[in-house]
């Protein structure tokens, strides 16, 4: 008898365990996130702790670099992999991924789990989640608020040696310029200054050649000086848009900028290389997203009291070129509740505030409307100036065209030297305006 | 003494482990019909991974197919792609960019690894710690010398504009070997030559190991001078292994994608975009399938054609 009763506690024991097991199992399931390998990917990791103690889903995440970034995640989408089942894309792949069905509308999801849209940016909204533009199909959630903005060395300017030289040469104080034309004057002011026994140099751009480094960093110059991709009144009219004399003279000042005040060598540098000039105390002013602020500032050779940030400086006009990310669910994925649960839990304004604590770029009101987020960080306050002014590249299904024929043009023009601005528009404009054609929108 | 067991020993022991039923089945086939079973796994792999892409690639050329869009309708476009390239200054530009790596690359390997390979034939003391040296290069990965020449090339940091500036007294950042329009031609070919060399100089070096003692001994006592031995022996014996070193490298180089995508990205502006790169930003970026399928075609017979009447010029060599 006491057997027998052992063998059936033996057997309850063992049918516990295994459903014990079969719950576990389906408690731990995984979804993988894909973003690029970069400072706020690790704040994202952190984050995402939350949600797997509140739902027991694992996570797991699949960083790449940023100069594969595309190649890698966009070759993944294409192939309709499953590798991802959580995909921060950048922004000019929304309308490609949305036509070509790689990631899942959210409308209805967002409807039913009363996610509004209203609750974010509207920059943000218009630049990360929507396709067509001006519509309200929702593809993505959107992630991470970027744009290009500015760091300096604060402690350079505040130098009174330098103040001084600075101002019987220009009449005014070093301080961060408020105009493209102030930019390039502080830059030409410290390019080849020693400074404490070394020779420095005004300032880091953008002008990476492989994938979209130097269209990322001249639209920065293009836009203040009033280029604009297209008629606001017929869409892809391009002539006198494009190639406008503003537009010309802001190639031109990004040539001028690049030719006069950058480190020498730097003709092929994007994010990591401008971090890298800034971090080794080449540069007075470096070009970069506001993304790698949060770690620049904690960084024990060039932050805290030593670095300053600024927008980027107006001319006739302001404009900043957008970076960031939404957070799309992919088709393919065959977690797809998981990852819906994923961005509801990621929606949520407690979450969103905890983001920007760990050095994420919230696009959330609850976060960016708090009226004490400015005082949050040194450059919390341009953050929020900076996604004002943003304008984004072409986000058309075709964009990696696009892209590649800017990337080309500009810089043939900036860095090789060959023709003039006004050469490298038009040539611009032709083959922007072929890929318009093959993609039957002209 | 371990007797060796006969071929006729081992036959009649693999004919008797060989399942009889399996036995029944091969039984009366001929060796031919053998031969092939044996050769028919590898054929059916090889038209798979080789022959089936090709032919896929081929009928993809005609076509407006891109691989980001599966939804879209294709359309045969005929002949199109192929005029588009083939009537494209950017293309032909793309072409002489490749044209003037390869020439150079392989001049300067083929000079450079045959003097090595000569210098090394030598058997000086320690010319085994030597050659080991010499060989490092090329057993590098690609994505690994191309990032540290990025640094030998830094302006400002690098050793070569230091180098540079030892010998010619110029300032070391006074030059850019990557950012230059006229010096980034160079600052490629340089660093391919770097690379490959020792492997031209291994094929030289089997040459001019194969040339028989005795020609050399005949020739001294006619008395040949150095210089004639060289001229009449050494290198017409050793022509045919530098003739296959200039075709396996020219082979690659035609081809060179990986070391120059890292040290320039086919910048400044597009002065070193050799033909693969633009090949591979029309597929993999810009996701034209049909159109870079119908680029991959011409390449692919460029090569071809080139290397089949080069193979026959190799083959009119080694007959002589």
């Amino acid at each position: 008898m006491t057997s027998l009763r052992s063998l059936a506690f033996a057997g309850a024991a063992a049918a516990s365990y295994l459903l014990a097991g079969t719950g576990a199992q389906a408690q731990s399931k995984t979804i993988t996130l894909c973003w690029a390998a970069w400072d706020p990917a690790n704040a994202l990791v952190e984050l995402s702790k939350d949600f797997t103690a509140k739902t027991g889903t694992q996570m797991k995440f699949e960083f790449v670099p940023w100069p594969n970034f595309a190649d890698r995640m966009l070759n993944e989408l294409n192939a309709k992999g499953r590798l991802c089942d959580l995909m921060i894309g950048d922004s000019q792949w929304v309308g490609g991924s949305a036509e070509n069905g790689h990631y899942v509308k959210l409308n209805d999801f967002f409807a039913k789990e009363g996610i509004k849209m209203s609750d974010f940016s509207p920059a943000t909204v218009e630049g990360y989640s929507t396709w067509p533009k001006g519509t309200q199909n929702y593809w993505a959630l959107p992630a991470m608020g970027d744009a290009v903005g500015w760091t300096y060395r604060k402690d350079w300017f505040a130098r009174p040696d330098l103040q001084a030289a600075f101002k019987a040469k220009h009449g005014r104080d070093l301080a961060p310029p408020k105009t493209q034309t102030e930019l390039k004057q502080i830059a030409e002011f410290f390019q080849n200054r020693e400074i404490d026994g070394k020779k420095v140099y005004g300032a880091s751009i953008y002008t990476e050649r492989g994938s979209e480094g130097i269209t990322m960093g001249v639209t920065n110059a293009l836009y203040p000086f009033g280029f604009q991709y297209q008629d606001p009144k017929k869409p892809y009219a391009m002539d006198g848009f494009v190639n406008s004399p503003d537009a010309v003279a802001g190639l031109e000042f990004y040539k001028s900028l690049y030719k006069c005040c950058t480190p020498p060598g730097a003709s092929n540098g994007y994010m990591q290389e401008g971090l890298d000039a800034f971090k080794s105390g080449q540069v007075a002013m470096q070009m970069n997203f506001f993304a790698f602020f949060p770690g620049l500032y904690k960084d024990p050779n060039v932050g805290g009291d030593k670095i300053g940030f600024f927008v980027n400086p107006s001319e006739k006009t302001s404009g900043s070129q957008l970076g960031g990310q939404g957070i799309s669910v992919v088709s393919y994925s065959q977690n797809r509740n998981e990852a819906l649960a994923y961005i509801k839990w990621f929606a949520d304004p407690e979450i969103q505030k905890r983001w920007w604590a760990l050095g994420g770029y919230s696009c959330h009101k609850a976060v960016l409307d708090d009226p004490n987020f400015a005082k949050t960080a040194p450059f919390a306050a341009d953050f929020l100036t900076a996604m004002g002014q943003v304008r984004d590249f072409w986000q058309e299904p075709a964009y990696a065209q696009l892209l590649q024929a800017t990337q080309r043009r500009v810089h043939d023009y900036v860095v090789a030297d060959q023709g003039t601005a006004k050469q490298a528009l038009d040539l611009l404009i032709q083959d922007w305006t072929k890929v318009f054609k093959e993609d039957g929108k002209l | 003494m371990n007797q060796m067991p006969s071929f006729d020993s081992i036959s009649t022991r693999a004919a008797a482990a060989t399942p009889v039923r399996i036995a029944a089945r091969v039984r009366g086939l001929s060796d031919t019909a053998i031969a092939w079973l044996f050769i028919t796994p590898t054929m059916l792999l090889l038209l798979a991974i080789n022959l089936f892409p090709l032919i896929w690639t081929i009928q993809l050329s005609f076509t407006n197919y891109r691989a980001n869009r599966p939804n879209a309708p294709v359309r045969n476009v005929g002949l199109e792609h192929y005029q588009t390239i083939l009537t494209d200054p950017d293309i032909w530009a793309r072409m002489q960019a490749t044209a003037h790596f390869v020439f150079w690359t392989i001049l300067l390997q083929t000079v450079i690894g045959f003097a090595l390979a000569y210098l090394i034939d030598r058997k000086f003391r320690g010319h085994g710690f030597w050659t080991t040296l010499i060989l490092i290069p090329m057993m590098l990965s690609p994505a690994v010398v191309g990032n540290f020449w990025t640094f030998l090339y830094q302006p400002q940091i690098g050793l070569f504009n230091y180098l540079v500036s030892f010998v010619s007294g110029v300032e070391p950042a006074s030059f850019q070997m990557l950012g230059d329009v006229s010096l980034s031609p160079w600052a490629i070919i340089i660093v391919d030559t770097w690379m490959w060399t020792p492997y031209v100089m291994l094929i030289c070096l089997a040459g001019l190991r194969s040339i028989p003692d005795y020609i050399y001994e005949a020739a001294e006592v006619d008395r040949a001078s150095n210089w004639r031995q060289f001229v009449s022996i050494t290198l017409p014996m050793c022509l045919p292994f530098i003739m296959l070193a200039v075709l396996f490298r020219g082979i690659e180089n035609f081809k060179m994608f990986d070391l120059v995508n890292l040290l320039t990205a086919g910048g400044p502006g597009s002065t070193t975009e050799l033909a693969s790169i633009t090949l591979k930003r029309a597929a993999f970026e810009a996701w034209r399938t049909g159109y870079s399928s119908a680029f991959a075609v011409i390449m692919f017979v460029m090569i071809f054609g080139l290397a089949n009447i080069y193979v026959k010029a190799l083959n009119q060599v080694k007959a002589r």
